[in-house]
């Protein structure tokens, strides 16, 4: 009995039955609201997540000096290590296998200045290698020049690379590249304008680490590595270089190879290992929470048909005492139950996704300051893709009536006596 | 038109309940019959196979030569459908239909087109005086009207047969004798009618009646009432 007039069936039972629909839709709309939200807020996490390792090289590993903890062959605990040109050689020489490229940074005493004609701003000033840009997020946009390269370390140019805030103080026409500017009393080339995420008020400024050592070197002491590394794919790779890294740079210093505080490594890859191990928990949690809620929504949908059929069994009664066959009222039931899902799931799955757009809005690329010039987007994009809105919405509507035809199918098989003498 | 055999029924609620212990029993075409007995007599079990709303054991039960036995639940509602109309004691109209769509809705089971079918019953409606209340709900009609309402639905497929449990069941005395004068009335256009009742009055405008003790047929009494007034 497929037939236009079972709409005007289906739209008097429900205009009579305000509540019973009501209750139904909302439990449809507001689960399918819920699972697009709950995964929008979980895909803005994870995009934001994604975009603060995605322009970090993954094969780096960074070397920061640190202080003993153990005594050691008869040297005090607490002592400095400071890195040196030593471990550097000791990193090329020995871990030719592993490291491709080290490469140093090394941070100009004092407050520098730097001064174009009558404006000055105070900035750190580091040498670093071409690589530096493998570990610290810059863009350098398009005629904004260069970052320092290798020709600059080779011949100890004076060039400098200077951040987009202190341009905006120095060059406040923007026609920094070219020109060339004061640090102290020693004049630099600027070749690039950078910018970073942070907004801190000193930012730094980045010159040839050859010509900042051969300029303001006290002695050979370096801040510290950056190894660029090869073939450590794996976990164990990675400790076992780390381990006997530390090994080498321990007999140079003389502290003791188990003491982790001696020098302070930051393996890249390690990182990335474990930010992949919590997306993926994040992930999973998020899934595992969707489903639920899509499975509450199925119970409550299902739970309501219960009932509608409970309450509709005298009326059923009626119809088939008056002609109608088990077939048409499981018909009549099922269009009426698909009808309400789809219509508010589809309310659901709207109001969800301009929810999240909302997100988005307020509150998507949002970087929030944790400390220092340390900054985080914590959400990014907080949307579904739109298949798996429409998806759940689906799956909603196919669920819930499936769990309404076992009671629908039940009602119906009720003798018409029986169903009339219901309550 | 109504052929019943050695109709047997038993209910298996906890202990077995035999209600009907062979009922054999010939209404023919136009009649008006009533059936009578206290209850827990069968008389609503046998009402209830007469119009194929249950089952029977054993025996057979034949109407208009169709022998009605182990129908499908499709079969069977599109003979109720086609060939019974329905009175209840307690109306049995659907809450959230008005009049109207209450006795539009065994056309709607015909396929007839909602047009088709709301201008028939606005006609069965007006028959009855109850034009002026066709948009009204069931819970804002009286007893009476109710149970009209239920009369112009038991006729608008115009069935063969016309079943009424208890019809005045629910009604004062005076909305009873209404309700009996439309029936006589139905019936004096040749409608086949049977009547469940335990109330006397009913029956002695029955021209028939069959009284029913402990699931047999005690006796079948013909009223003669010519000077009966409509």
């Amino acid at each position: 009995m497929i037939r236009f007039d079972i709409w005007q069936e289906i739209y008097s039972s429900l205009r009579r039955n305000k509540l019973r629909t009501f209750l139904t839709g909302f439990s449809v709309a507001w689960g399918i609201f819920i699972l697009i939200v709950l995964l929008g807020a979980g895909n803005g996490l994870i995009h934001a997540f994604e975009e603060q390792s995605k322009d970090i090289s993954v094969n780096t590993i960074q070397i920061y000096p640190g202080q003993t903890s153990k005594s050691y062959k008869g040297l005090k605990e607490g002592r400095n290590i400071y890195l040196d040109e030593t471990d550097r050689h000791l990193s090329k020489q020995d871990f030719q296998k592993n490291i491709t490229k080290v490469s140093a940074t090394m941070t100009i005493g004092g407050s520098p200045t730097l001064t174009y004609g009558d404006d000055y701003v105070g900035a750190g000033v580091r040498g670093v290698y071409p690589n530096y840009r493998d570990v610290e997020p810059m863009t350098i946009g398009v005629g904004k020049g260069r970052f320092i390269n290798e020709l600059d370390i080779r011949d100890c140019r004076k060039v400098i690379v200077i951040n987009e805030r202190s341009r905006k103080v120095i060059f406040p026409k923007n026609d920094a590249l070219g020109k060339d500017i004061k640090v102290g009393d020693i004049m630099y080339h600027v070749v690039g304008v950078y910018k970073d995420r942070g907004n801190e008020q000193n930012s730094t400024a980045y010159i040839p680490f050859t010509t900042a050592k051969a300029i303001y070197a006290k002695g050979d002491t370096i801040d510290n590595l950056i190894l660029t590394t090869k073939g450590l794919n794996t976990e164990k790779a990675n400790n076992d270089f780390e381990k006997s890294y530390r090994k080498v740079i321990a007999g140079h210093h003389k502290f003791d190879p188990d003491d982790k505080s001696g020098i302070w490594i930051w393996n890249r890859f390690t990182d990335y290992l474990q930010t992949l191990q919590t997306k993926n928990v994040l992930n999973t949690a998020i899934w595992v929470i969707g489903i639920f809620t899509l499975m509450s929504g199925i119970v409550g949908v299902s739970n309501i048909m219960l009932i509608t059929v409970r309450e509709r069994t005298k009326e059923f009664g009626i119809r088939k005492a008056l002609g109608a066959s088990p077939s048409s009222i499981l018909w009549l039931v099922i269009t009426e139950s698909v009808f309400i899902t789809t219509i508010f799931g589809y309310v659901g799955m709207v109001l969800g996704v301009a929810a999240t757009e909302y997100m988005n809005f307020v509150a998507g690329n949002q970087t929030f300051s944790m400390g220092g010039d340390w900054h985080v987007t914590i959400f990014s994009n907080p949307t579904v893709d739109i298949h798996v809105a429409i998806n759940a919405t689906l799956t909603l509507i196919i669920a819930g009536t499936l769990a309404g035809l076992f009671p629908a199918r039940k009602a119906v098989r009720i003798k018409p006596i029986e169903a009339l003498q219901s309550e | 038109m109504i052929h019943l055999e050695n109709i047997n029924k038993t209910y298996h609620n906890g202990a077995p309940l035999h209600v009907l212990k062979g009922i054999n029993l010939d209404i023919e075409k136009g009649e008006f019959v009533s059936i009578m007995g206290a209850s827990g007599s069968g008389k609503s079990t046998l009402l209830n196979i007469l119009g194929i709303l249950d089952n029977y054991d054993t025996g057979d039960y034949y109407l208009n030569d169709v022998l009605i036995k182990n129908l499908s639940e499709t079969k069977s509602a599109d003979y109720r459908n086609r060939m019974i109309g329905f009175i209840f004691q307690s109306f049995n109209l659907i809450p959230f239909k008005n009049a109207m769509e209450n006795v539009a809705l065994p056309l709607f089971y015909q396929n007839v087109s909602r047009k088709k079918r709301n201008v028939m019953a606005m006609e069965y409606l007006d028959r009855l005086g109850l034009k002026e209340w066709a948009q009204h709900m069931p819970n804002e009609l009286s007893g009476g009207q109710k149970q009209r309402v239920a009369i112009a639905r038991a006729l608008i497929a115009q069935p063969q047969l016309i079943l009424a449990d208890e019809p005045t069941g629910a009604l004062d005395s005076k909305t009873s004798v209404e309700v009996m004068n439309i029936l006589k009335e139905v019936n004096g256009n040749g409608m086949t009618m049977i009547v469940v009742t335990h109330d006397p009055n009913v029956a002695a405008r029955t021209n028939k009646i069959i009284h029913l003790k402990d699931g047999i047929i005690e006796s079948i009494e013909i009223n003669h009432h010519e000077n009966d007034q409509i």
